[in-house]
């Protein structure tokens, strides 16, 4: 392996020039990031401007046409092998929760530590039963998603993520598919995995999110990043244009 | 049952897009739903030992017997209707359960086993167990070939003591009770389905 052979030796992703086209649609534009390890990041942006897709290049579910991804020391491309060497050491976060809906709660996180990890049933219950008491939710264990609210499912969601043990966590827009009174039940989990040190990059206009645990904000608009600083400067005064006119719209 | 898992495999082999085998698949299948399973039965029959003895190089046919060929063929023929039902099915699974088999790094393999096939066959198995009984209605078809089923068991009797119309009045009978057995098979099926919380 290329392991800390190259770059910043704290640098968990490092993306150089990431182009990604769908036909002929350029979703990302030579894009640059680099992420840190225990470095929180907080992505918004309009509506199409490639947040899914950059944040769905880093752990290859999406493949990038040009420029280098390297995740945890491997770098990504279509030749390589074992994606899933990548993907075990990536956790991630969907909208639309993507629990499996034919296993209870503690099998949607047993699963990927058995057959991935190779966790016995014991330990991955055991593991289980322990992060679904973190997110709160462990009174809830035998239910299935169906049976569950929209809040109690992303915490799920989140605790299935944890299991794996990921390096780093990637959540896209993890409230927007929310009723507004659940949305804050699923903020505090996330505020809470920051503080415990995990590395995070969240795609989510929750301002008061970002404000509350964001290392930097990144800012995109169509398939680039245009602005990337602090929470604080970037709200109070964002240097372009776009910027400001996407802040409008959000805290209208 | 060999039909249901043949039929599987040919399903996988179209969603996967293998090249040319895929194309080859459907092709299989579209001949298959489009011809009635009497020609097939046939076919089978009395084409089948001819190629046989051609490949052998003897140039003979050679018979693979009536209860061979009612074997193979109805789980030929069962095949490519099943396929038919997991392909919609499969295609019915949300995009999102892949992806988040992709995050967890499940391989291929594991995601079709644990996570999409049984989605599949839950959701997919009311219209299998109909297939199946329609499949055991037309065992009667294998008379064709001088094989006795339930239908041809009945008739013989019917000849041998001259009571045809309570017979074939038994026979409906049994067919109808097997049929509603299975029909409440399907229902209690769906209810048990609905009870897993799977409603979206
Ligand atoms: N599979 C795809 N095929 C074709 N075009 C796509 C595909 N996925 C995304 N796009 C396009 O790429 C662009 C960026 O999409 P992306 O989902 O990354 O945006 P986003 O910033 O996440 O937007 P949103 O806030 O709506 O989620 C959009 O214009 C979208 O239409
Ligand atoms: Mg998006």
């Amino acid at each position: 392996m290329l392991e800390f052979a190259e770059g910043n030796r704290a640098s968990i992703v490092t993306v150089e020039n990431l182009v990604k086209r769908f036909g002929h649609f350029t979703a990302l534009n030579d894009v640059n990031l680099t992420v840190a390890v225990g470095e929180k990041i907080v992505l918004c942006g309009p509506s199409g401007s490639g947040k899914s897709t950059l944040i769905r290049c880093i752990n290859h579910i999406e493949k990038h046409d040009a420029g280098r991804i390297v995740v945890d020391g491997i770098e990504l491309s279509d030749r390589m092998t074992d994606v899933n060497g990548v993907r075990r050491e990536v956790g991630m976060v969907f909208q639309s929760f993507n629990l499996f809906p034919h296993l209870s709660v503690v099998e949607n996180c047993m699963l990927a530590p058995m057959k991935v990890r190779g966790l016995s049933r014991t330990d991955a219950h055991e593991r289980a039963i322990g992060l679904l008491r973190k997110v709160r939710i462990h009174d809830q264990a035998n239910k299935y998603p169906g049976q569950l609210s929209g809040g109690q499912q992303q915490r799920v969601a989140i605790a299935r993520a944890l299991c794996m043990q990921p390096k780093i966590m990637l959540f896209d827009e993890p409230t927007s598919a929310l009723d507004p009174e659940m949305v804050k039940e699923v903020l505090d989990t996330m505020v809470e995995l920051a503080k415990d040190g995990m590395t995070m990059v969240c795609v989510t206009h929750e301002m008061g999110f970002a404000r509350e645990i964001a290392d930097r904000v990144v800012f995109m608009d169509r398939g680039s990043i245009v602005e990337e600083a602090d929470p604080e400067t970037f709200f109070r005064a964002p240097r372009t244009e776009r910027a400001r006119d996407f802040l409008g719209q959000i805290i209208h | 049952m060999v039909g249901l898992v043949l039929g599987t495999c040919l399903a996988l082999v179209q969603h996967f897009e293998v090249p040319v085998l895929g194309k080859l698949v459907r092709g299989y299948v579209a001949l298959m739903r489009s011809i009635p399973l009497i020609l097939v039965l046939f076919w089978f029959f009395f084409l089948v030992p001819i190629v046989l003895g051609h490949l052998g190089g003897s140039g003979r046919p050679v018979p693979i017997g009536a209860t061979w060929t009612a074997f193979i063929t109805f789980g030929l023929f069962e095949a490519a209707y099943y396929s038919e039902i997991i392909r919609v099915g499969l295609r019915a699974v949300n995009r999102g359960q892949f992806e988040a088999c992709q995050a967890l790094a499940l391989s291929t393999f594991d995601t079709y086993r644990a996570v999409i096939l049984p989605q599949v066959l839950r959701v997919a198995s009311p219209i299998i167990l109909s297939q199946t009984i329609i499949l055991f209605q037309d065992t009667s078809l294998v008379y064709v070939l001088s094989l006795t089923d339930l239908l041809g068991a009945a008739s013989k009797l019917a000849q041998l003591n001259g009571r045809l119309v309570e017979m074939y009045l038994v026979i409906a009978v049994v067919y109808l009770a097997i049929s509603s057995a299975a029909s409440q098979c399907v229902a209690s099926l769906r209810k048990r389905y609905a009870i897993a919380g799977l409603r979206r």
